[in-house]
């Protein structure tokens, strides 16, 4: 029972990271209807940028961090929006797939060519100190991890459903026609997604690497996990992306551990393939009506 | 183009795909003919080619995003593999290989498609994950990530291909028979209502074209595309291993079709082309090549989405104007 009560909270900090990862790609399909094949590796890339920042130029780690954070808002949010799905999001769904397909291959290529091809260590903010409550020990750093994901998910939820503007993204993502003609500033509020969408990644990025270190393959499994929780949660709910994230993160941890270490990537994988056999819109998802 | 014309073309091509690996000097004409690796180049492009072909039915005809034709081909791959070194012969494989992807392809699909346009993309990226992984595991069938070696080349006809300009000429006449059905299927009435589909799916449905039936024999004829890919890989390569079966690679065939020209018919031989033999050119620069033609990809898809073969008809079109 112990056993199961320490793989269930090191389950839901991974799982928390999975949801910031998932939340992001849920949030760029609503408001832009952009599918980012390369979600996985916007998960992979701040780290490397807080490396970069720390091994190369000498900056101090939670600056470091910090510098990470906004260069992937940046990079991975304004440069993608205008560079990339800008010019693309008239001709249709296709292209943009393609092109952030390509894009994932060209940042995995990147970081593999121009920083290393092994995996790198990668520090973390609190120390691996175990604590022990009623026999069940957990580290101080996955507590860490699980607040702050948890910290992040529930101001992110203020801000969608609690301000000014994080309602008129909604209405952005629910029907950009109807917010245009209500006076939303529709190009402004999907600058807004793809910067929470940059952040959310980012964020994600700079808790997993300590746990599995940053490798430029990382990505392959991250952006498949971000898919997989934000469709078994429901693809057009923000509180679906958390309810997969945090299920996925669970059910893995317990699979590593009961089952096998060899198909433990299957699992995810299986989930989907039951979520769209039995519950196609979602744990947590409405039906969305077809047009025809 | 007239049915004529285009078949005309077709037989020449044919022809001089078929002289290529020949020395020609013997009669008259100053070319030495392709070498051992240049013929085995071209049969991979052939391969290629065949799996995009059913790549390029999905993507372009049915409107649909596959993930998974790496690990079809994979799948006709190893049972080609396996099933022939047990004595099968060849044939028999690759019409199993064929048959057992089309419905692989069935039992992916029809969950898939009863939802919504892009889940197809997502179950088949899961998909080609999960194969990967049985590919990798189950050491006991598939020799794990030690794979299969000495996989023999068939007979044909008593008439054996262990000779690779022999082999060459075997896949180039099974890719012409392929290349043909397509062409054919493309052309009946079964092909001209996915063009209806493309072009109007709201008044293809009001004409009683049953969207998905449709869409999901696509997708399952263009998965069996892979199978028989995968089928002729393995022998052509003589040695198989997971790599070549994950999902990167499944993300490229997608690409190629694209980069080829979607929904055009010479797309897929373009973009086989350009996959095959770029990284040969691109040799001396190995680790970049990736890098470069991610670039490439991106470029295209914001000034020519409609790929090469788009390209090309657009400027000719231009050029008969003018």
């Amino acid at each position: 029972m112990t056993d199961f009560l320490q793989l269930l909270i090191s389950g839901l900090a991974t799982g928390a990271i999975y949801a910031l990862a998932a939340i992001g790609f849920t949030l760029l399909w609503q408001t832009s209807q952009t599918i980012n094949f390369a979600q996985g590796e916007f998960v992979m890339v701040p780290a490397f940028l807080a490396l970069i920042a720390m091994r190369w130029f000498g900056v101090p780690f939670v600056a470091s961090l910090v510098l990470a954070i906004l260069a992937s808002m940046l990079l991975l949010g304004v440069a993608f929006r205008y560079i990339i799905v800008g010019p693309l999001i008239r001709r249709g769904v296709l292209p943009l797939v393609i092109s952030t397909i390509a894009l994932s291959i060209l940042l995995k290529e990147s970081v593999k060519d121009f920083y290393s091809a092994e995996a790198q260590t990668f520090p973390t903010l609190l120390p691996d100190t175990l604590i022990t409550v009623a026999g069940v020990s957990v580290s101080l750093a996955q507590l860490g991890v699980l607040a702050v994901a948890l910290v992040t998910i529930v101001l992110l939820q203020w801000f969608l459903a609690g301000t000014r503007t994080g309602r008129q993204m909604q209405a952005t993502a629910q029907n950009p026609t109807v917010a245009r003609i209500l006076g939303v500033p529709v190009e402004r509020m999907i600058l807004y997604t793809f910067l929470i969408n940059a952040a959310l990644a980012a964020m994600a990025s700079l808790l997993v690497s300590p746990i599995y270190l940053a490798k430029f393959s990382n990505g392959e499994t991250l952006g498949l996990i971000a898919f997989v929780a934000a469709i078994v949660g429901g693809f057009n709910q923000v509180r679906g992306a958390i309810a997969g994230g945090l299920l996925i993160g669970v059910l893995d941890n317990l699979a590593a551990a009961y089952v096998s270490t060899a198909y433990r990537q299957a699992i995810p994988l299986i989930l989907l393939v039951l979520v769209i056999l039995f519950r196609p819109q979602g744990l947590l998802g409405r039906k969305e009506e077809r047009a025809v | 183009m007239s049915t004529s014309t285009s078949l005309l073309i077709g037989l020449l091509l044919l022809v001089l795909l078929a002289l290529a690996p020949v020395d020609l000097n013997d009669f008259g004409v100053p070319y030495p003919g392709l070498r051992r690796y240049g013929t085995y180049i071209l049969t991979l492009w052939l391969v290629t080619a065949i799996a995009a072909m059913g790549v390029n039915l999905i993507v372009g005809y049915a409107g649909q995003e596959t993930l998974a034709q790496a690990a079809f081909v994979g799948i006709g791959a190893y049972l080609t593999a396996i099933v022939t070194k047990a004595g099968v012969p060849f044939g028999v494989a690759f019409a199993a290989s064929g048959l057992l992807t089309f419905v692989i392809g069935i039992a992916l699909g029809f969950p898939a498609l009863r939802v919504q346009k892009h889940y197809l993309a997502f179950v088949t990226l899961a998909f080609t994950v999960l194969c990967w992984l049985v590919f990798r595991n189950e050491q006991w069938i598939t020799g794990g990530v030690m794979g299969i070696r000495d996989i023999e080349r068939p007979t044909f006809l008593g008439w054996p291909l262990r000779n690779h300009i022999r082999f060459y000429w075997f896949v180039l006449a099974i890719t012409a028979i392929m290349t043909f059905v397509l062409w054919w299927i493309v052309r009946s009435p079964w092909g001209r209502a996915f063009t209806a589909l493309r072009e109007n799916p709201l008044r293809a449905e009001s004409l009683g074209i049953d969207v998905r039936l449709y869409t999901l024999l696509t997708f399952a004829l263009g998965s069996a595309y892979g199978g028989m890919a995968g089928s002729l890989y393995a022998p052509l390569v003589e040695f198989i291993d997971p790599s070549p079966f994950a999902l990167g690679p499944s993300l490229l065939f997608m690409l190629m079709v694209v980069i080829g020209g979607s929904g055009t018919f010479l797309g897929p031989f373009v973009g086989a082309g350009i996959a095959v033999l770029l990284p040969e050119w691109l040799r001396a620069w190995e680790t970049w090549y990736l890098l470069i033609y991610a670039v490439l990809v991106m470029v295209m898809m914001a000034f020519f989405p409609g790929g090469i073969v788009g390209l090309l008809s657009r400027l000719v079109a231009r050029k008969a104007r003018s």
